[in-house]
């Protein structure tokens, strides 16, 4: 049980690795994303991504500054202009 | 017959020449790798973008379609952003660029349209200056940081997009060098605003929600679009100049090294005769006695 997680910015491909669960500050309020979820895309605010490695366990938090994220049946892409941290 | 002395400084002046093409050579071949590792790592971000675009544009059309996709229904006014080095001794590169976008700029005129320049980087200024000094509107400078990022691309995006909003131009291309090979660098141009609708991908039918809402997502993406066009071909461009740099100096330091086979021959040749002749004049001399 793992989704797909790929974090994105134009330099470079920050992340790309199988986790638990990621939740994103969405335009219209943060949403969780784990493995199955129904194809979905959203913008999203600047704010922090969490990316739960595994059930239960301490989140990893990423900055982020503008721009959108996509689910799809391979997982989750989040395309971002600025990543810090 | 330039004297000994004339020859010794020749070979003196080339081979600090050839020290200099040498050493640039090498500064870009090292430069190089780099440039081109950042346009491999710049590939993923402006691939994704252009597969949700072409997932979007295709369900966002007709009348509610921003006008960054759309256009402004009208293709007179044309606007032609020149992507050049702001550093010479790259060759042909932006002697080339140049060569490209004035043939883009004849074609239009030709077709009774207007033409307006928009230059980034500092070499194309002049070439183009000279020509069409009444079409030039607007510039921006990459001089002044090292390696022109994301917040350069985002700047002359940003500037080009209040343009169009303001009505200045229908129609944006963006010329920039491709850069193929170290050897290979081949100006391109594409149509940068109103952003060209992607060809409409068929994604197996899958409902897919949208958050807000479709246009709302789609009139946040094309000026990220834009962006990302114009931050691909600033790290071509950076690719391009230093594969061009090291090809063209390569060039250089061989013929220095040519020249200097050549002097170095001519001077111990002239040597040589100099030394015969005083030698003879001395046995002359003491035959004489």
């Amino acid at each position: 049980m793992a989704l797909h997680f790929e974090l994105v910015t134009p330099a470079k491909l920050v992340r790309s690795e199988e986790v638990h669960m990621v939740v994103v500050p969405g335009a219209e309020g943060e949403f969780g994303v784990l493995e199955g979820h129904a194809p979905f895309m959203s913008t999203i605010d600047d704010g922090a991504v969490q990316v739960f490695k595994s059930a239960g366990g301490e989140p990893e938090t990423i900055n982020v500054k503008g721009g959108f994220a996509e689910v799809s049946e391979n997982g989750i892409t989040v395309l971002a202009e600025q990543v810090e941290g | 017959m330039p004297s000994l002395k004339e020859l010794k400084d020749r070979i003196g002046s080339v081979k600090s020449t050839q020290k200099i093409t040498k050493a640039k050579q090498m500064v870009a071949a090292a430069k190089l790798r780099r440039a081109q590792a950042s346009a491999e790592a710049g590939r993923p971000y402006a691939e994704r973008l252009s597969a949700v675009m072409a997932s979007l544009a295709g369900k966002v059309s007709g009348d509610s379609a921003p006008k960054l996709l759309a256009g402004t229904g009208s293709d007179q006014r044309n606007l032609l952003v020149v992507v050049n080095t702001d550093k010479g001794l790259c060759g042909g590169l932006n002697s080339n660029l140049v060569k490209a976008a004035k043939a883009k700029a004849q074609e239009l005129l030709a077709q009774g349209k207007s033409v307006e320049f928009y230059l980034v980087g500092k070499k194309g200024r002049a070439p183009l200056k000279r020509e069409y000094a009444n079409h030039i509107t607007g510039g921006f400078d990459t001089s002044v940081v090292k390696t022109p990022g994301f917040e350069e691309a985002d700047a002359i995006a940003a500037e080009l997009i209040e343009m169009f909003e303001e009505g200045k131009f229908d129609v944006a291309h963006l010329i920039f060098p491709t850069f193929q090979s170290a050897l290979v660098q081949n100006p391109t141009a594409n149509q940068l605003i109103p952003v060209p609708s992607p060809e409409a991908s068929d994604d197996g039918g899958a409902v897919v929600e949208y958050e807000p809402g479709e246009e709302e997502i789609l009139e946040a993406l094309l000026p990220r679009y834009v962006k990302t066009q114009v931050f691909t071909a600033l790290l071509e461009r950076e690719a391009s100049e230093q594969g061009a740099s090291m090809t063209a100096m390569d060039n250089a330091t061989r013929n220095a090294g040519d020249l200097i086979n050549k002097l170095t021959i001519q001077y111990n040749r002239s040597r040589q005769a100099a030394i015969t002749t005083e030698l003879i004049e001395i046995i002359a001399g003491a035959e004489a006695l």
